[in-house]
């Protein structure tokens, strides 16, 4: 199939950046839409051209490294990363937008390349549990129930793409914040830290730059691992039961 | 302990003198805790509004049971309180809300535009019409407010004017067609927020679940419903003579 | 053809920090003959750490616990995206929670030997006692794994053993101890005890004074072009399968990093070991940019066929039953469709080359579900495979309970590596290396669900241990950043790039990438001959001559430039290639992943030749293109006897 691009090309962070046409031609529905890009790179390479910068990996949609929004929807049409996202559910003729996850906390690298490291942040400001090396009991001292652990797995199945924070009107992070307050606070592993986690990873968050919730659902409907909204009301009570507690931050 | 490591040290110090942030610092500085603070007053002035929309519905048996009613209101609490305490306290109560709800989806506001600068040249809208009005929705019912106090309750701008008369003023005020239209219109504008706003405090507070969810939304649908067409009434009333 | 002769055998190589005695007390003695240093001072030593996968990740938090002053890199945006993430299967540990007979030594034994044995043993004995540590470590960190009802841990069994020793985390178990990991490291780096360069690659390694010292990387964003010292270097790279250009690693994993670390010395042991998974989906096209693996859970119900006939273009559905060759069930009546990866993957590999296969290009066969559906019904076969149905289907768009998957082998893990003694360290001193990075634990073959175990043995329990050791034993006096070495190094690393940027040629870096993974993937992949070694060794230099002659590398070298990236990557696949190419000739025998069709029993198997071969070939870098010197650690089994595998 013969398709038209609009990609955003951004050289470098402070450049002003535009959205740039080009046209592909001999796609393969069989294609994976990053196979596609890199088709279209093989040719701009011989053509003299710079390639489209973009972040992929894993192409098997574990990473978390892929993520552009593709005609207004993170990770485009379908409910999955870009890299499993095929050309089959384009058609010919087709004119695709392709641009990079616009947030004020991923500010553009190049093209659509964006920093993602405000995400490694919240992280390490409470997503953990504290157990150095060698300190840790026997594993079957705390039984979890299966409901429980099956729950906090969901929730740990985020991937940190960032999907979530492109398609939010606010550019926020809850969903990716609570998928790892939930995943942990509800096992007894996380307990001892769970205010501190949570008023921690709240605080980071914020400080990061990231919008606040208005539950526009947005986030849930992008996510590529099905992460529930549900999980943001979850964090939203850890953090006010935090909050009435008086739990200390870590920091 | 091994102070030669001044890391170690200083961690085990800070962890010492760390004292608990207060809880209003928590709540209001982060992004999560204004949030509440939103649900929680919002949910304040529901409770309001529901019991003063059932209030208004007694215009439809008449002026004297209406301004029977409303004096009423000024007697509550007595002799424990004095006279219009517990009016003032509503009030008061009330305004803290308004002013609280209003400062924080300010607040909250500028920063969600902050922080997307950039908006994508291709959008597409998911979200519900309700979800996405909350904004200019919230500046409307201001607004109401302020001119709904000026009209009925310090009667500055009510034709009739007429202390202790609500009834009047009230026949008086919707007497006029586009005073009622722009009642109507912020009444739908009112369900509208409700709709959001309900289902929204109970995420916010952490009251949802998937079990919840959809009783949540059915709940806040009927609550939009109930209000919107119980505020609506007394203008209809009006305009179609019921009440006169 | 030119006679072989292209390299030169040297001393003799031995692992001397191995204690003896008996087998299961060596770890314990090795942790207390080794030195210590002392807390108060480890702050002053400063390690690097290069990869954040689970070795890596786990290597670096534990050394910034203990007090050591870390410095990590990753050339991934984030250290949580390392490739380790997407193993699926599980982990293996000598748990007995089932006991169902399982042990320490069980675990060891069914180790070296699913590595057909070319594994040492001490190393695979303390794989073996470690691993229960590590669920423990990983239970407590969060980490989610799949629990029973009682809400203990659930365990599954896996190819090749007989006991149920396998922990996981639905299909992501790699994601979730990879996610405790990077936790735990992300705390270390909030702490400020681990400083963290991500989307920074090193490209060389600096040896001073014989022992290494630090390493030059390039800031991939900007393209500064930096030196780091430490006391010691830790290699956590990972392996090198995308030398093939397909396979399941993911695209940006590379050979850079360990392939530099052996040019500066140290030895590349074991390069011909590569594991090639056999239900892997098939490419659809000259546009594949990698493979996508899908569990072997799948062979346990699924029955593998061909059609009898060459060239069958039918429909699957109307082959007929008598017109099927189910061709595993007949060659294998009594393993059938679940025989071990290698065995698996060749024998699709001769049906396709008789021209029998199915699906675009003929590569690949069918792994037939009707079966199992009549007999489960759809419903259990959703509950044990829906997912990776699902996956099947985004990908092919076709609907595995009604076609049959198409399935072929892909390049998945290599079991080759660094040249590491009992303490991890290569054999330039000072420079470690471990996770799929180093050669040791797994032989000829890796069973399932064993490299996770041995990244997290490696990065939390062994390294964290042994490195002490060496710091402890060796004056570090700090490296001026005007180092003679350094500055070589640095200028070799600037002139190499240069050169790239401006040949200015005619072919596109991925197009040298794609053909010499075609010519390896067909000369050295899961069959070998002499014959196709020598012409993959006759091609390899002409391939790297025609690449510096022909490539074209857009932009410059002070920006994010992902084009450079790959053709920098690719100047170390052509020569690692060649390496791989001549271990692979001079190991006539056949042994596990290494299959030479000139070594093979009566009815087709692997024939190893133990009396010529039961060493560890170590590789001695002598300049690009110029003859290596080998170095065979002879292996010896005191435990485990060498027995020849059955299947049948």
């Amino acid at each position: 199939m013969n398709l038209t691009l609009r990609i955003w090309r951004q050289r470098t962070p402070e450049d002003a950046g535009a959205m740039t046409t080009y046209e592909v031609g001999g796609i393969s529905e069989d294609m994976s839409f990053l196979e596609m890009l890199d088709q279209l790179n093989e040719e701009l390479i011989l053509a003299g051209d710079e390639p489209v910068a973009f972040d992929h990996d894993c192409r098997e949609g574990i990473c978390g490294a892929c993520g552009m929004v593709i005609n207004g929807r993170a990770h485009g049409p379908e409910r999955t990363t870009t890299c499993q996202l095929h050309m089959r559910h384009f058609s010919d003729g087709d004119t695709i937008d392709v641009e990079p996850w616009r947030a004020a906390a991923f500010p553009v690298v190049k093209d659509l390349v964006v920093d993602r490291s405000a995400f490694d942040r919240v992280i390490g400001s409470g997503g953990y549990v504290s157990v150095p090396t060698g300190s840790a009991p026997e594993a079957h001292a705390t039984p979890v129930p299966k409901p429980v652990a099956d729950l906090a797995f969901e929730h740990a199945e985020c991937i940190g793409c960032g999907a979530c924070v492109a398609a939010c009107p606010n550019g926020s992070a809850m969903l990716f914040t609570s998928a790892k307050v939930v995943h942990l606070n509800l096992l007894p592993q996380g307990a001892p830290e769970r205010e501190s986690r949570v008023l921690g990873m709240v605080e980071a968050m914020d400080d990061q730059g990231f919008g606040g919730c208005t539950n526009t659902g947005e986030c849930a409907t992008a996510c590529p691992k099905g992460i529930p909204l549900s999980s943001i009301a979850t964090m939203n009570r850890e953090y006010l039961r935090a909050s009435l507690k008086g739990g200390t931050r870590r920091r | 302990m091994d102070c030669d490591r001044p890391s170690v040290c200083a961690m085990a110090l800070a962890t010492r003198t760390d004292r608990p942030p207060s809880l209003i610092g928590s709540v209001w500085r982060s992004t999560v805790g204004k949030k509440a603070v939103m649900a929680v007053t919002g949910l304040v002035m529901l409770a309001y509004l529901v019991a003063h929309m059932l209030g208004n519905l007694k215009v439809f048996f008449g002026a004297g049971e209406f301004n029977h009613y409303g004096h009423w209101i000024r007697t509550i609490g007595e002799p424990f309180l004095h006279h219009m305490w517990f009016l003032w306290l509503t009030r008061a109560a009330l305004t803290a809300s308004v002013v609280l709800h209003g400062v924080a989806a300010y607040q909250l506001s500028r920063r969600d535009l902050a922080a997307r600068p950039v908006k994508y040249r291709r959008t597409r809208q998911r979200a519900s019409y309700a979800t996405r009005t909350m904004r200019w929705g919230g500046v409307i019912l201001a607004l109401f407010i302020v001119w709904h106090i000026l009209d009925l309750t310090t009667l500055t701008v009510n034709p009739n004017a007429q202390e202790g008369r609500l009834y009047e003023n009230l026949v008086a005020s919707f007497g006029r067609w586009y005073v009622a239209v722009f009642y109507i219109a912020a009444m739908l504008a009112l369900g509208l927020h409700i709709r959001h706003g309900f289902w929204s405090a109970a995420q916010t507070l952490g009251a949802n679940s998937p079990r919840r969810d959809r009783v949540l939304k059915a709940a806040a649908n009927g609550l939009a419903a109930l209000l919107t067409c119980g505020f609506i009434a007394v203008p209809l009333g009006v305009m179609t003579g019921v009440v006169s | 053809m030119t006679e072989y002769t292209r390299y030169t055998t040297g001393e003799p190589l031995a692992d001397t920090k191995a204690p003896g005695g008996p087998i299961a007390e060596r770890w314990d003695r090795r942790r207390f003959e080794a030195k210590l240093v002392n807390p108060a001072n480890r702050r002053k030593h400063t390690v690097i750490v290069v990869g954040t996968g689970l070795a890596g990740g786990a290597a670096g938090a534990t050394l910034a616990e203990q007090g050591y002053h870390v410095v990590q890199f990753c050339y991934q945006d984030s250290p949580r995206r390392a490739h380790s993430i997407a193993a699926q299967g599980g982990i293996n540990a000598a748990k007995n929670y089932r006991n169902d007979g399982d042990s320490v030594h069980r675990l060891f034994y069914d180790t070296v030997k699913g590595g057909d044995f070319r594994a040492r043993e001490s190393n695979v004995h303390r794989l073996a006692q470690v691993s229960v540590e590590i669920i423990d470590q990983c239970v407590a960190q969060g980490v989610p794994f799949a629990r029973e009802y009682g809400g203990l841990l659930d365990t599954r069994s896996f190819g090749g053993v007989q006991v149920s020793r396998t922990f996981y985390a639905r299909g992501q178990t790699g994601q979730q101890l990879l996610l405790g990991a990077y936790q735990a490291l992300s705390r270390q780096i909030d702490a400020g005890t681990v400083e963290m360069h991500a989307r920074t690659e090193m490209l060389d390694l600096i040896v001073v004074d014989g022992r290494a010292r630090g390493i030059v990387a390039r800031d991939l964003v900007t393209g500064r072009i930096d030196t780091y010292f430490a006391d010691a270097v830790v290699l956590a790279t990972g392996g090198y399968g995308n030398v093939f250009y397909l396979s399941t690693n993911a695209k940006n994993s590379n050979a850079t990093a360990a392939w530099r670390a052996h040019r500066r010395g140290a030895y590349f042991a074991n390069p011909c070991f590569t594991q090639i998974h056999p239900t892997c989906i098939p490419r659809s096209g000259d546009h594949q940019s990698k493979l996508t693996l899908m569990s072997e859970s799948l062979r346990n119900d699924g029955r593998i066929w061909v059609p009898k006939a060459k060239g069958d273009t039918r429909p699957p559905a109307e082959i007929p039953e008598d017109e099927r060759d189910y061709y595993l069930e007949r060659i294998y009546p009594s393993f059938g469709n679940l025989v071990p990866r290698d065995i698996a993957s060749r024998a699709a590999k001769n049906v396709c080359d008789e021209g029998r296969g199915v699906g675009p290009g003929g590569q690949g066969v069918y792994l037939d579900f009707a079966d199992a559906i009549a007999r489960m019904g759809r419903k259990a076969v959703e509950a044990r495979y829906g997912n990776l149905f699902e996956m099947y289907e985004r990908i092919t768009a076709e609907d595995p309970y009604e076609v049959p998957m198409r399935i072929y082998p892909a390049i998945h893990y290599t079991m080759g590596g660094l040249w590491v003694d009992y303490d991890l360290q290569t054999t330039v001193p000072g420079l470690f290396a471990i996770g799929e990075a180093n050669f040791s634990d797994h032989g000829a073959n890796r069973l399932g669900a064993s490299a996770l175990m041995q990244g997290l043995a490696d990065g939390y329990f062994v390294l964290p241990s042994t490195i002490n050791d060496y710091l402890a034993r060796h004056p570090h006096k700090e490296v001026p950043d005007e180092h003679p070495a350094a500055t070589e190094a640095v200028a070799g690393v600037r002139e190499r790039l240069g050169r790239l940027l401006a040949a200015d040629g005619d072919r596109t870096p991925d197009s040298f990438h794609r053909e010499l993974g075609e010519l390896l993937w067909d000369e050295c992949g899961m069959a070998r001959t002499d014959a196709g070694l020598r012409k993959a060794l006759d091609r390899i230099p002409e391939l790297r001559e025609e690449f510096w002659r022909r490539i074209k590398v857009p932009g410059t070298g002070e920006e994010l430039n992902q084009s450079l990236e790959k053709a920098n990557r690719i100047v170390d696949y052509l020569e690692l290639a060649e390496l791989m190419c001549l271990d692979a000739l001079h190991r006539t025998e056949s042994c596990g992943g290494h299959f030479r069709e000139e070594s093979q029993t009566a009815d087709g198997e692997a024939a190893r030749k133990d009396e010529e071969f039961a060493y560890t070939a170590a590789w001695e870098f002598t300049g690009t293109g110029s003859a290596p010197v080998l170095h065979k650690e002879d292996l010896h089994f005191e435990y485990v006897h060498p027995t020849q595998r059955s299947y049948q």
